[in-house]
């Protein structure tokens, strides 16, 4: 894996720390552009909005970092061509023949898959669909991307912060593998929910109630009782944040020391 | 490194004859806090406030001097913090947000500003965490249980709890009752027994009561931004400083201390490894420095 993303940013060894104007620029001029292509499956396009966010590096790195070669509204074409990297945002339905063979085409043309949010990711909201609706009412089975192929790094949320964009494309620029290494991780966590925060957290003896579950969660569907957290399962799209930012659920000490110069 | 990357370490109190009356030590959170709200380093801070029961912290969202001092002193179980800084930035619409942590909570906060998965303009409007010292954390009904059962005083009657020189003090208006730290044993909140920070090694400064004298503080100064609101409070007079005591109940009782509490939580974390139980942290055969907080 660490070799497949190295060899995409066409890096052998790390380079330095943060991207600096020059150096973007340089990377910029020095390789090929990464073809980037998005897949746009059962989200909400709310993960793209908080990419667009991003209005100071946006311009920088459409232009002269990356060249989207694929992506409804985003490039003009049909045929999906081979792509370095593809993020794919949304859940993939089981009986909409088109998003499952886009998805699988997009694995055997990419180089790279992103899990590109939280119904990507985990499924998300569209874990509770079951049928029955217009306009399709056969569409009824909605599955993380990575029930049905491999995903190389995942990027939850919902959406994603437009912070943690921003972080993962300096990351991905400056070939900072330790900063991407939670998301490769977190590829393999698809089944998600409030509920993780008792199974994993508070059932393990681990919940010293900081709150910081409660704050991160963006349904308010978590409060605080007694210094734990509890949870409004009606409010709970299984997205995932909470438990992911939960100190207690992994710990990204080296680079929390770096970040604040300690 | 037991204490983490500092710049500076010094003892302290505040100036302010207010604060010395209510503060838990040297009432140098309250005494940063309201200087930086009063210079608008910060437009607010987050706090563990009174509730409507006695001695349960409600966190809370201070806007003014006032709010801050209402906070200060230490209630020894869970107000958790972190929940409210959203509250801070969304309804209370503030820019620079200041908190008090205990080290877990500074950890909560640390992760989501390295990685901000879900949490949307947030991570850059914390303008100062000061982070206090913490040996472990009691959950309401333990505090209830060893105040009222174990002490058999009212809780209503409590103006102050402690813990020092080996024992847990409880302080009423006539009386003052202690009992050895050992009787809580068994009554701290689980989550502790792996922690590996004893005094916020990752807050913009911290503080404590172990290696200070009383009515004075251990003071850490560690990030830059620290050691700028630092200098602004103390050569604003707001806090005065002395040198900490290298000796036995200065500084080496601090590294003594945040020694044996990470030594402990090794051996827990080291245990439930081998039990297959999760834990955030490594093992002590996997990293360099076997009491590193990681
Ligand atoms: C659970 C707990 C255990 C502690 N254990 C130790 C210890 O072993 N050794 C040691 O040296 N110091 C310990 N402390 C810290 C110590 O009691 C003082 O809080 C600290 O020295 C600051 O004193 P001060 O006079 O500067 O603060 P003050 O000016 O009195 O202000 C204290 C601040 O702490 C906040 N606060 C109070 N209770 C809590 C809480 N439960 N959670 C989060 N914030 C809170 C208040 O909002 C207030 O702003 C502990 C604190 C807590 C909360
Ligand atoms: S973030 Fe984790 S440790 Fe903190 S209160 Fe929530 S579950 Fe407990
Ligand atoms: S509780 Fe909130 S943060 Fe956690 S999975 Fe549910 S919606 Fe997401
Ligand atoms: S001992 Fe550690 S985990 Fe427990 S309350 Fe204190 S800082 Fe939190």
């Amino acid at each position: 894996m660490l070799a497949k993303i190295k060899q995409f940013l066409g890096m052998e060894a790390k380079p330095k720390e943060l991207a600096s104007k020059e150096e973007v620029e340089k990377v910029a001029e020095e390789k090929a552009k990464p073809r980037i292509g998005y897949v746009h499956l059962s989200g909400c396009t709310g993960d793209i909005m908080s990419l667009s966010e991003n209005y100071d590096i946006l311009a920088e790195l459409l232009t002269n970092m990356v060249e989207i070669v694929y992506g409804q509204t985003l490039a003009d074409v049909w045929e999906m061509p081979e792509m370095d990297l593809v993020l794919v945002e949304g859940s993939v339905c089981l009986q909409d023949e088109h998003s499952v063979k886009e998805l699988m085409e997009a694995r055997e043309k990419a180089g790279l898959l992103v899990a590109f949010g939280s119904c990507a990711a985990t499924g998300c909201f569209t874990r509770y669909s079951r049928g029955g609706q217009q306009a399709q009412p056969n569409h009824e089975s909605f599955v993380p991307v990575g029930d049905l192929v491999k995903v190389d790094c995942a990027v939850p949320g919902c959406p994603p912060s437009p912070e943690i964009i921003a972080k993962v494309v300096v990351a991905v620029i400056n070939g900072d593998m330790d900063y991407l290494q939670p998301m490769i991780d977190l590829a393999g966590y698809t089944e998600a929910g409030g509920s993780d925060l008792q199974y994993k957290i508070v059932n393990q003896a681990l919940c010293i109630g900081c709150g910081t579950c409660a704050m991160a969660c963006q349904t308010r569907a978590l409060s605080m009782t007694n210094g734990r957290p509890e949870l409004n399962e009606d409010r709970c799209v299984k997205c995932g944040v909470c438990y992911i930012q939960c100190p207690r659920s992994w710990w990204p000490a080296d680079r929390i020391n770096k970040d604040l110069g300690l | 490194m037991v204490l983490g990357t500092y710049k500076q370490i010094t003892l302290g109190r505040s100036t302010d004859k207010q604060i010395q009356g209510i503060s838990q030590d040297g009432g140098i959170v309250t005494a940063l806090l309201t200087f930086a709200l009063d210079e608008k380093i910060i437009d607010g801070a987050v706090v563990a406030g009174p509730s409507d029961e006695m001695w349960k912290p409600n966190p809370v969202v201070a806007l003014s001097s006032d709010e801050v001092m209402a906070a200060a002193g230490t209630k020894y179980t869970i107000s958790p913090n972190n929940w409210v800084l959203k509250q801070a930035v969304r309804q209370y619409g503030l820019e620079k947000v200041g908190i008090v942590t205990i080290p877990c909570q500074t950890m909560g906060i640390r992760k989501m500003q390295s990685y901000p998965f879900g949490v949307r303009f947030l991570a850059d409007k914390i303008a100062l965490d000061i982070g206090i010292c913490c040996t472990e954390n009691f959950p309401f009904e333990s505090l209830k249980t060893f105040i009222s059962a174990k002490a058999g005083v009212d809780f209503d009657l409590v103006e102050k709890m402690d813990i020092g020189k080996g024992k847990f003090w409880i302080k009423t208006q006539d009386d003052l009752i202690s009992f050895p730290i050992k009787e809580t044993h068994g009554y701290e909140q689980n989550g502790c027994k792996v922690c590996l920070d004893l005094v916020s090694e990752l807050s913009d400064i911290s503080t404590g009561s172990i290696g200070a004298p009383d009515n004075w503080s251990a003071i850490q100064v560690r990030t830059d931004i620290g050691e700028t609101v630092f200098k602004q409070a103390v050569d604003a007079g707001a806090i005065e400083l002395k040198p900490i005591d290298e000796g036995k109940f200065g500084l080496e009782m601090l590294t003594k201390l945040a020694k044996s509490k990470k030594e402990k939580a090794m051996k827990v974390i080291d245990e439930r490894k081998a039990m297959g139980l999760p834990v955030p942290y490594k093992g002590s055969s996997e990293k360099e420095d076997p009491l590193a907080n990681v």
